[in-house]
């Protein structure tokens, strides 16, 4: 039609004879322009192109607000010496400010040294025309304790009556050298106190769990008809030895417990004196401070170094001041406990009920409404599993556990009759399984039937072909719902609020003690701290940087594991792809 | 499997039935010569018969095509062979197959058994997700085979035979999934000797090929000859002519005519064969 040259009749001819269908509309437009710009629907790749733009934005948004935040929080920043107006003055760090329409510019400090305000707080806005003058002094010292959170002040002093340190002429390089010789100390003196205590407390809980057993058997001894007496007797004999061993270490726990006081007051008689912001003398005994530096004096690379510490200590310590200071060790730990807990409960049982929907049913009523209910079981409110966790594990097969397994120590709480990893990960499990089975049957069902013949025409039975050519083929699949699984259990909290998340638990779930794993201890959660850092602490405000750098570490952890099974599954994908002929 | 014929065949298709009667001198065979013996065979789907009353006999040590245009049956019949059928649900057969003179239509056939003696090739190539060795050794593993020589000589010797074993000796140990479709096809052929059948049945072997590989796989079945009866399913009619010693040729589940086949395509006794010989339907 393009030569249309040739002659008019031709091309009109050509245009409108038979030669094309109707309602085809000839490349080179003879319709209006408007037709045909919808017709190649160039409008189309614009919506959908901005449509994935708009995703791609808000979760880029997200991830960007997570990222700075959350990597900023350890980064020193510098403190500012402000003098007001009437005259009083502060030391702080500048967080923010904001303009009220009412007073005019404000802008906020954390000003620390939270015993030592009136309302015990943190935080302080100023109006910016109050401030009359700030600066940036070389000396100030930030201390990080154990307690009250931060403190900012100028180092007047030490007094270390229980230390000998070094003459020095640089008094922060002393009062660091002190910080040293008081950990060293405590190395020394408390840690192993705390270790004997802790190995007493140990003690007294098996005697005091021998105790009640025993009590126990003496009541079923006495309720039999006529009583056991001789057995009554020597129960009664071994509750006197058990007696005598609580009370001898009851009395060793009180002298220990006495040492530890008098060692943590030796300690602690050694202080540092140093001047507030507004100029009052504050003494600080050293064996709260965790750590001491000069932000203002930093260079870059004590900067880094401070950034690593402040990261390893995230990683490798337990929280403190509720959870909003300090490491989060226990709570990655039972993040990570929890799902591996709960791909070993969902992953076999979802694998084989796919293998048994995909390969052993045959099609008929009952199957389709099953694999309907198992399709709309994942769409399920997680926070209904929670409910039916809590109400079938825990108060049911707990208690069952409860009653026939520990009966005799029913007096002393519920051992398994209560939230723990076990019931949050088969609650987990429950929720996670659905997506399991539908990936498995799908990866099975995709494979040609041909396949499967071959294996059969050689001889082999239905399960040797289950085995040695379906699972090997359908294992990327399986493993991408393994992927989803796992991905949607690691962001569930609402769940594990019913069954068994604390906010702060005093043992792991795994230890050096027999039996090493114990499943039905309480666990922290990276979820979990989230909320309750960020929304239920006394102290939320100076909580917000932790929050963020949960969060972070949270979507690091996920990314982590299902970047693992990714790269399983793509290695898989390699040695094992089926290539359609 | 034995339940009664329940439908009455159309009008036309007794007709079809009745050309076919005459054709059964030629169907039938000396016994000694007949490796497969299919006598009287009707096999349903549901209510539709998709085979009606085959007799016929297959050759031992010789080629026999199955030819027919699309949907008269032949796949179906060569699947009958091996109770490949079984797989299929509400397929029912009357009629008798007897191989090396035993029924195998018995509910009590070991299928098993049977299929070890009775290979198969397929229209698609279907690798296993497993090494090239592995793919060939996986019908001798499956019957328990574990001795490492003779695996390792049954898939040296197999892959000979199927013409392979030059292209891939080097990587024996990589994914079959890597080769190529030509490659792959006769992969399946090794892998289906390596059982040591007596038959191999080949649905359409070449269909998903290029003519190259087509001439390769061609050229295979020439050489396995000698050693197994094949039988072969093929909408392709020269290659009928050109690898089958025998051919059969269905039409709407019926037999038409079986003979040599130099006769039938030279001379072809029945007016459907000769109108789909050429191309008038079909």
């Amino acid at each position: 039609m393009s030569d249309s040259s040739k002659s008019t009749a031709d091309a009109t001819s050509t245009t409108q004879g038979s030669l094309l269908p109707a309602g085809v509309v000839p490349r080179n437009g003879r319709k209006p322009k408007g037709d045909q710009f919808w017709a190649q629907g160039e409008p189309m790749v614009w919506v959908s192109g901005g449509a994935l733009a708009a995703v791609l934005l808000a979760a880029l948004t997200m991830l960007f607000v997570v990222l700075s935040n959350g990597l900023s929080v350890f980064w020193p920043s510098r403190v500012e010496r402000v003098q007001l107006a009437d005259r009083t003055a502060f030391l702080g760090l500048r967080l923010d400010s904001h303009i009220d329409p009412q007073r005019g510019a404000q802008v906020r400090f954390k000003t620390g040294n939270r015993e030592f305000d009136a309302q015990r707080q943190d935080f302080r806005w100023v109006m910016q025309s109050d401030m009359v003058s700030a600066e940036y002094p070389d000396d100030v010292l930030v201390l990080e304790r154990l307690a009250n959170g931060d403190f900012y002040g100028d180092l007047l002093g030490l007094r270390v009556p229980g230390l000998e340190l070094p003459e020095n002429s640089d008094a922060t390089e002393r009062l660091q050298q002190a910080l040293r010789a008081i950990a060293v100390q405590r190395a020394e003196r408390l840690d192993p106190l705390l270790d004997r205590i802790a190995a007493v407390t140990d003690e007294r809980n098996r005697v005091e769990v021998a105790q009640l057993k025993t009590t126990y058997r003496k009541q079923q001894a006495e309720a039999r008809i006529p009583p056991d007496v001789d057995a009554i007797a020597l129960l009664d004999g071994q509750l006197k030895e058990f007696s005598a061993e609580a009370a001898s270490l009851q009395g060793q726990s009180e002298r220990l417990v006495a040492d530890r006081t008098a060692a943590e007051a030796k300690l602690r008689e050694n202080v540092a004196v140093f001047r507030d912001g507004q100029g009052i003398e504050r003494t600080i005994p050293l064996i709260d401070v965790v750590r001491a530096f000069q932000p203002n004096a930093m260079g870059l690379a004590g900067k880094v170094g401070h950034y690593l510490a402040k990261i390893w200590e995230l990683l490798s310590t337990s929280p403190r001041e509720a959870n909003t200071e300090g490491g989060v060790l226990p709570a990655i730990f039972g993040t990570v406990a929890l799902i591996l807990l709960m791909a070993l409960s969902s992953f076999p049982l979802g694998v084989l009920a796919g293998v048994y929907l995909g390969e052993y049913a045959r099609d008929g009523v009952f199957v389709r409404l099953v694999r309907i209910g198992v399709n709309n079981l994942a769409g399920i409110p997680s926070i209904v599993y929670g409910i039916f966790g809590c109400g079938f594990f825990i108060n049911y097969l707990g208690w069952q556990i409860d009653h026939s397994l520990y009966a005799y120590r029913l007096s002393k709480g519920p051992v398994f009759g209560t939230g723990g990893v076990l019931w949050a990960a088969l609650t987990l499990g429950l929720l996670t399984v659905p997506v399991v089975i539908v990936a498995t049957e799908e990866a099975i069902r995709v494979i040609p039937r041909s396949v499967r013949e071959s294996s059969f025409a050689l001889g082999s039975t239905k399960f040797q072909t289950l085995i040695r050519v379906i699972l090997p083929l359908a294992s990327p699949g399986i493993l991408t719902g393994f992927i989803l699984a796992m991905a949607r259990a690691a962001g569930e909290v609402a769940p594990l609020m019913l069954t068994g998340v604390v906010n702060s638990a005093a043992t792991l779930p795994l230890d050096g003690k027999f039996p090493f794993l114990h499943l039905e201890r309480q666990f922290m959660h990276l979820g979990f701290q989230i909320y309750s850092v960020g929304f239920q602490s006394p102290n939320s405000e100076a909580a917000r940087p932790m929050v963020y750098v949960i969060t972070l570490l949270l979507i690091l952890i996920v990314l982590a594991l299902s970047g693992m099974a990714i790269y399983l599954r793509n290695r898989m994908r390699k040695t094992l792809q089926i290539r359609t002929i | 499997m034995d339940t009664p014929t329940p439908t009455v065949p159309k009008a036309r298709e007794t007709e079809v039935a009745a050309h076919a009667a005459s054709a059964d001198a030629s169907a039938k065979l000396d016994a000694h010569d007949a490796i497969v013996q299919v006598d009287d065979l009707c096999l349903f789907y549901g209510r539709s018969q998709a085979l009606n009353n085959i007799t016929l006999d297959f050759p031992r040590n010789q080629v026999t095509a199955l030819i027919g245009p699309s949907g008269c049956g032949k796949s179906t019949l060569l699947r009958c062979l091996n109770r490949m059928n079984d797989l299929i649900d509400d397929i029912r057969t009357t009629g008798s197959i007897l191989v090396d003179g035993d029924q195998i239509l018995d509910r009590s056939t070991d299928v098993i058994e049977l299929r070890r003696k009775i290979g198969m090739v397929f229209q698609k190539p279907t690798p296993f997700a497993k090494t090239i060795y592995e793919n060939v050794a996986y019908g001798l593993r499956i019957a328990g085979v574990r001795d490492r020589r003779t695996l390792d000589e049954a898939v040296e010797n197999s892959l000979h035979r199927a013409a392979l074993w030059e292209e891939v000796k080097d990587r024996l140990h990589q994914s079959a999934l890597g080769l190529s479709g030509g490659q792959h096809q006769r992969l399946c052929i090794a892998r289906a000797v390596a059982v040591h059948p007596e038959i191999i049945l080949m649905d359409e072997p070449c269909s998903a090929l290029d003519p190259r590989s087509t001439t390769r796989v061609e050229d295979l079945i020439g050489e396995l000859r000698s050693e197994y009866t094949i039988i072969i399913v093929t909408h392709n009619m020269q290659q009928a002519a050109r690898v089958s010693d025998h051919t059969a040729f269905l039409y709407e589940g019926v037999l038409i005519e079986y003979r040599p086949t130099q006769a039938l395509f030279t001379c072809p006794a029945k007016k459907e064969t000769e109108d789909y010989l050429t191309g008038r339907f079909g």
